[in-house]
């Protein structure tokens, strides 16, 4: 059974790290599309996928974050990647098996993943 | 929404919107009836929007004009023989409860309310406190982010570690609730 005194320890782990993922501004910020659109759509899986990964990777300097509409309903599930000093990257019709790709490509490596960029898909 | 956890998901991300600081997020399950309840202390409707919120083409939102979210659990909740309704007032807050006939063909499944429920914790402002219960003939499960802050020290619920700790942590609870 997981218990409270597992939550103590992430807490004492995150507690090193914290200073590090708060307020930073080389911080990259992964931004999910939470509204009646992107969860019909299937928006949780995706991001319940980033937060793994990011976990996976142990990247200190990403957020995971969510937001409303972003206006493109039909493009559902939509992702915003916010690298500082990068142009702001958008993912769209995302499903939870793209996200490793992105982790491993676009927050480690730096290099966006074109082919699932709204670009590729209009 | 294949799932009634996406509907409670996305009712609450209202009282998010609301600018709401104290969430109840409750379920009740006895006799084949489940209530479902959304309740916030958020900015309210007034009467006059309450009249049109259950048509989809009254929303708050700006980019367009159509708003689904209500509407859909409302359509979900009486396709069982259930109902829902909403309560609120201006600068009061708003309730809104729906029932649903569990053994109903048309009764959605739950679907994945662990998963759910983390990343709406996960998501949510830190300035909202949010209650969550569960409640079924086999017993009661309850959370509080209050507790769970407390605990954390500082440390957020957006941080991945702890959304999926608590992901597991919900899962294993409600198991021993609906198995």
């Amino acid at each position: 059974m997981k218990s409270m005194e597992e939550l103590r320890a992430i807490r004492e782990k995150m507690q090193k790290q914290m200073n590090i993922r708060q307020d930073d501004p080389n911080a990259i910020r992964v931004v999910v599309g939470m509204a009646t659109c992107g969860i019909a759509a299937g928006a949780k899986p995706v991001l319940t996928a980033f937060l793994e990964q990011v976990r996976l990777h142990n990247l200190k300097n990403v957020t995971v974050s969510q937001t409303g509409c972003i206006g493109i309903c039909q493009l559902e599930p939509i992702v915003e990647v916010y690298v500082p000093g990068e142009e702001k990257v958008t993912y769209v019709k995302m499903k939870s098996e793209m996200v490793p790709k992105i982790v491993q490509s676009h927050l480690v490596n730096h290099t966006p993943v074109t082919e699932y960029t709204i670009g590729a898909a209009e | 929404m294949k799932e009634l956890s996406l509907h409670l998901l996305d009712i609450a991300q209202n009282s998010v919107t609301a600018g709401a600081t104290e969430l109840e997020l409750s379920l009740v399950e006895h006799g084949g009836v489940l209530t479902m309840t959304v309740a916030d202390n958020g900015k309210g409707m007034t009467a006059e929007f309450l009249a049109n919120v259950m048509d989809p083409f009254t929303t708050t939102r700006t980019t367009r004009k159509v708003g689904m979210g209500i509407p859909l659990f409302r359509m979900a909740a009486e396709l069982t023989g259930g109902t829902l309704t909403i309560q609120s007032a201006p600068g009061v807050g708003t309730t809104t409860s729906a029932t649903f006939h569990t053994n109903h063909i048309d009764c959605p499944p739950m679907g994945d309310l662990a998963g759910t429920l983390a990343l709406f914790l996960q998501g949510a402002p830190e300035a909202m406190e949010t209650r969550f219960f569960h409640e079924t003939d086999r017993g009661r499960f309850e959370l509080d982010t209050r507790e769970l802050r407390s605990l954390l020290e500082g440390v957020p619920l957006s941080t991945p570690e702890v959304a999926l700790w608590l992901r597991d942590y919900i899962g294993e609870n409600e198991a021993a609730l609906t198995s």
